[in-house]
């Protein structure tokens, strides 16, 4: 088989359909988006094509300013927590013997791929008065009664890491899986202690890759929208959160679409961060 | 050795955390009466007759298995011939629709959840339920397009040369050569959409969130009038389906490698 550039129509002909999908229903909805970002709003609901900065003005609040920081702080913080657990585990994972090895991933993939829906209803009941967790430390003597612990910052935040650390380990899984145990293998044999060897040698060598993933899980974590809903107070809601409310509750597309704009342009800005960040491991 | 008992531990522990909110939930779900108690107050399998019983929630499992089907089947007939043709021809420019495949599955999924609302809104289609399948094919088409495209790179090009050589064109090597050793990653590939888009929920809100109820949303708009062991036995039906459906794909398939371990050397 000779791979060449193809040349007639029917050689071209696989790609169209795909091609055809992806520019109609991505690319379209994605630009009309943006277009509808500039659009004005008429009361009852609707939009009008316009081009006005309006809705983008509206970030200048103090509101808006208030959201924005504390999506991206709690974001950063369930990145931080994930990857700090997510690594070390990881770097056992994929030492086990392949049959558990195995077991685990199947594990993980069934809770990564959980709807929030159904992550978020888990939670507030294993945090719930009548069914929750509080129920076990009062049978074993540690608390006098039960007590509701959501919703409330800590259910949120043990939430959201909940869901982003089996992305994280899948994420760190495939250059862990690739990394040389010599290396580990030669600072054991040189005298370095196994947490010595994991902190000097591991660590180092994978730098790029905890980089590049934590920004993945911050944007990841960027992405929830319902935990919030479901665990936190209203003063927890997520950028996420405000862009569901005002296109679906407020009816106020074109604000939401400005937001969307804007966490579209900080995302990809990540993206484009993590990807570089990855690429740096490759050449290295 | 004292390292590697405590990061035993430290694993069984990460286990009992990420099974803990599932336990409780199947514990909940076996209560006798209508009351989510952990311990559970009796037993009962009733909750679990009801989901398949009570037309709403039968409805919701239904419409989902319905969408989750067509929307998988559909992202799979998308990113195949991608896949194919990337890997048939040197075509530098068509990575750029490979990018537009992954895009969607990187952003946050309000992004893409609020430009197809736009678009359907647009083209005057909003709340037709078939424009949910197509808005998860493009979702997930993603998953197909990652497992199709290892798959691609694991055929070893001379068998395709061997085929060619003895005269068969690029038709009968496709379907006697390629098409049985990509099989295990097109069935992955439609695995992983089906179980995404079984469990999705904004894509599906924010374009039929008014006219079809797939179960992720039957369960969000059930939470607002209070939680029922209903909703918990829901929850245990569709997490053992999913985990169902990965240890289908382990078992068939090569997990690790799907998931991106493989030597360099390979």
């Amino acid at each position: 088989m000779i791979r060449r550039a193809p040349r007639t129509l029917a050689e071209h002909s696989p790609i169209l359909f795909p091609a055809l999908m992806l520019v109609v229903f991505f690319v379209i909805p994605f630009s009309l988006m943006i277009a509808v970002s500039v659009f004005r709003r008429v009361p009852g609901g609707f939009y009008e094509p316009d081009f006005v900065f309006s809705n983008y003005e509206r970030f200048l609040t103090t509101f808006f300013g208030g959201v924005m920081s504390f999506s991206l702080g709690l974001a950063a913080l369930v990145a931080a927590m994930s990857v700090g657990i997510a690594f070390p585990f990881t770097y056992r994972l994929v030492r086990l013997p392949r049959v558990n090895q195995i077991r685990w991933l199947v594990f993980l993939l069934s809770i990564l791929s959980l709807s929030e829906v159904i992550i978020g209803f888990a939670w507030s009941t294993l945090l719930s008065r009548t069914a929750g967790i509080t129920n076990l430390f009062v049978a074993l003597g540690l608390m006098s009664e039960p007590m509701a612990l959501s919703p409330s910052f800590g259910a949120l935040l043990a939430g959201l890491v909940y869901q982003a650390f089996p992305y994280t380990v899948l994420v760190l899984y495939p250059s862990l899986a690739r990394f040389d145990p010599n290396l580990v293998e030669a600072a054991r044999t040189l005298g370095a202690s196994p947490l010595k060897s994991f902190l000097t040698v591991v660590v180092p060598g994978q730098r790029n890759t905890i980089v590049a993933t934590t920004i993945m899980v911050f944007v990841f974590a960027l992405g929830s929208y319902l935990l919030p809903q479901l665990l936190g107070k209203p003063q927890h809601w997520t950028l996420s959160v405000l862009i569901t409310d005002q296109a679906i509750y407020q009816a106020n597309m074109p604000f939401a679409a400005a937001m969307a704009v804007f966490l579209v342009l900080v995302s990809l800005a990540l993206v484009g961060l993590a990807l570089l960040a990855g690429r740096k491991e490759e050449a290295a | 050795m004292l390292a590697r008992k405590l990061s035993t531990v430290l694993a069984s522990l990460i286990a009992l955390v990420l099974a803990a909110p599932i336990m409780v939930v199947a514990g909940v779900s076996v209560n006798a009466k209508k009351s989510l108690t952990f311990p559970p107050q009796g037993f009962s399998l009733s909750w679990y007759a009801e989901v398949f019983t009570d037309p709403g929630w039968r409805d919701a499992l239904i419409a989902s298995l319905v969408v989750a089907t067509l929307s998988a089947a559909l992202a799979v007939l998308i990113a195949f011939p991608l896949a194919w043709f990337l890997w048939r021809w040197r075509a530098p420019w068509a990575r750029a629709f490979e990018v537009l495949g992954m895009t969607p599955f990187i952003l946050p999924p309000v992004i893409t959840a609020l430009g197809f609302l736009s678009f359907w809104a647009a083209v005057g289609e909003y709340g037709a339920p078939w424009t949910v399948v197509v808005s998860h094919a493009v979702f997930f088409v993603t998953l197909p397009l990652v497992t199709l495209s290892l798959g691609f790179g694991a055929v070893d090009r001379s068998y395709v040369e061997a085929a060619a050589t003895m005269g068969a064109d690029d038709r009968t090597v496709l379907r006697t050569v390629v098409m049985p050793l990509v099989r295990p990653y097109v069935i992955s590939g439609f695995a992983f959409a089906f179980v995404l888009s079984l469990n999705e929920y904004i894509v599906a809100y924010m374009v039929v969130g008014f006219t079809l109820e797939t179960l992720p949303i039957k369960i969000f708009n059930a939470l607002r009038y209070g939680y029922t062991p209903t909703m918990a036995a829901v929850t245990v039906l569709f997490v053992s389906l999913t985990a169902l459906v990965f240890g289908l794909i382990a078992w068939f398939g090569d997990l690790p490698r799907l998931l991106g371990a493989w030597a360099k050397s390979d």
